[in-house]
């Protein structure tokens, strides 16, 4: 219950997604637990918690990969789990799901991977605004000279990136990145961080970003929500949430520096 | 009591965990079904599935059907001296590779290279998210990976029968010729001379039927794979042990109901 005390107030159509007490199990595990969380237009919002602890699950949630056991997601105004199949879609295009293990397409090379969801969903676009659209997005991350390659010829961070890239070329109004930085070296975690904020900028899109470290959690986080055995203990700005002695918060503070 | 009551949970899982997978590929099968006519078709995506079963499978056909012919040749000769009935030989051929041999051959290896290769590919797909990934930019996984490979396998492993089937009386052929100077001609036209519509309709539909299983197994492996790369592997291979297992289930069933429509 101590979730719903922390005062975030804001009239409902800036809010870009609302998440009200969301319960989620596997048989007999437990993953959450009464989550509630809201993330305002235009807004970093960043999740830190322990690997395994569900943050994957709650994302999957929202774009609807997974049914909540109870509770409710309102994404741009609509409740997911109420939705037909075509309205599903039609929200999951104004969602861009940036995944922890990239997912890119691994039988097409980078230009391919970028133009499937164009191909498959703006039936209307012509071929050469298709490549025009695929040349900014390349731009916008970066890589331009790795349109022709195979995506297991990149490294972590630049897969990263074009996975990145690929829901950005629809234009969403939400990112969410699961695990940007996981992985990486802290030379292209830092370029991921600064990706995610000219994302933001650039595209004005509203995010969450989930993560376990906390260098990108400072560098990208409007708010910051500490999610702790299922629930979000601590929702707030970077400094107020670790000024706490709250044994959970500070240890996971401690280990990220001390590592 | 303890021991008992926690046996009978573990029983009851185990057969729950069963039906609930019989029921997944039920509904796996009829997604299939309800999905196959509605657009959009993505040809292109077939054609290329196409190609690649046919490239994938070509070569080890070609040599099997080739040995199949020239070896049943060789060990029926002898059989049929025996009656001195030497020029039954091109019918019997006949008979056995195009009703028997040719779909079944090409569906068993189809079921080593092409299902295992779909259950290998979908598999990794689902573990890597790029199955996920799609889903998240609204394309609707199935139909683009499954229903796309399942039709492939129904148009290329009917033509690869039949394929197998010509390789087959070559093989034959040039076994007979080095025996015996047989006309090409005349060698199908005997090899064909006892084969009826209902043989041919038969062996058409029944590699239709297995060019079904191998598709829509690989891809039912592939699309459940559980996560690890070991979840990969296991795809790949249950989806050969499975295709293989109906394919010589839907072989017996076919013959018989074709037997009873010809007495009928
Ligand atoms: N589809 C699933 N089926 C069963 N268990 C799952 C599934 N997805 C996640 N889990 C379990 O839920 C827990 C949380 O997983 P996840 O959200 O991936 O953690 P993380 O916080 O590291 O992203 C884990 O224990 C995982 O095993
Ligand atoms: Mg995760």
């Amino acid at each position: 219950m101590e979730n719903q005390n922390i005062p975030h107030v804001i009239s409902h159509d800036e809010q870009a997604i609302v998440i009200k007490d969301l319960y989620k199990s596997f048989d007999d595990l437990e993953v959450l637990k009464g989550v509630n969380l809201t993330v305002d237009k235009g807004e970093n919002v960043v999740v830190l918690g322990k690997s395994g602890s569900g943050k994957s699950v709650l994302i999957k949630i929202i774009v609807g990969l997974l049914k909540a056991d109870r509770g409710e997601v309102t994404v741009l105004g609509q409740q997911v789990a109420t939705l037909t199949d075509k309205e599903l879609n039609a929200l999951r295009l104004r969602v861009g799901f940036s995944f922890q293990s990239s997912a890119l397409y691994d039988s097409m090379n980078i230009r391919q991977n970028l133009e499937f969801p164009l191909k498959m969903n703006r039936k209307t676009m012509s071929r050469r605004e298709i490549i025009k659209a695929v040349d900014e997005v390349l731009e916008d991350v970066g890589l331009r000279d790795k349109m022709n390659q195979m995506p297991s010829d990149l490294s972590g961070g630049q897969r990263k990136r074009i996975g990145i890239a690929r829901t950005l070329i629809l234009r969403p109004e939400i990112m969410l990145y699961d695990e940007p930085t996981a992985g990486l070296d802290p030379i292209t975690s830092y370029e991921i961080n600064k990706l995610i904020n000219e994302v933001q900028q650039l595209y004005n899109t509203s995010s969450i970003i989930i993560t376990h470290d906390l260098t990108c959690a400072k560098e990208t986080a409007d708010r910051v929500a500490m999610f702790v055995e299922g629930r979000f203990t601590r929702i707030g700005k970077f400094e107020e949430v670790f000024n706490t002695d709250d044994e959970q918060v500070r240890s996971f503070y401690n280990y990220n520096f001390i590592q | 009591m303890i021991n008992i009551r926690t046996k009978k949970y573990v029983i009851s899982k185990v057969l729950d965990a069963f039906f609930i997978s019989v029921n997944r590929a039920y509904l796996f099968v009829i997604q299939f079904f309800k999905q196959v006519l509605v657009p959009p078709f993505h040809f292109s995506e077939i054609v290329n599935q196409c190609f690649e079963i046919g490239l994938r499978a070509l070569s080890l056909i070609t040599l099997t059907g080739f040995i199949i012919g020239i070896v049943f040749t060789k060990q029926s000769r002898p059989s049929l001296e025996d009656f001195g009935a030497t020029s039954w030989l091109p019918s019997l051929i006949g008979i056995a590779i195009v009703k028997a041999l040719g779909p079944l051959v090409t569906a068993l290896i189809c079921a080593g290279k092409v299902g295992s290769g779909i259950g290998a590919e979908l598999g990794s797909m689902r573990v890597t998210e790029q199955i996920d990934a799609m889903e998240v930019s609204a394309i609707n996984p199935f139909k683009y990976l499954v229903v796309t490979r399942v039709t492939a396998t129904m148009i290329t492993i009917p033509i690869l029968s039949f394929y197998c089937i010509v390789v087959g009386l070559l093989g034959s052929y040039v076994n007979v010729r080095a025996e015996e100077a047989t006309s090409f001609i005349a060698f199908f036209q005997s090899a064909f001379s006892t084969l009826h519509f209902l043989d041919l309709s038969t062996s058409v539909v029944k590699a239709l039927i297995f060019g079904f299983t191998i598709g829509i197994v690989g891809s039912y492996k592939g699309f459940y794979a559980t996560k690890g790369t070991q979840g990969v592997g296991k795809a790949a291979n249950q989806a050969v042990v499975m295709a293989m297992f109906l394919i010589f289930i839907e072989e017996v069933v076919i013959v018989q109901v074709s037997n009873w429509i010809r007495y009928f």
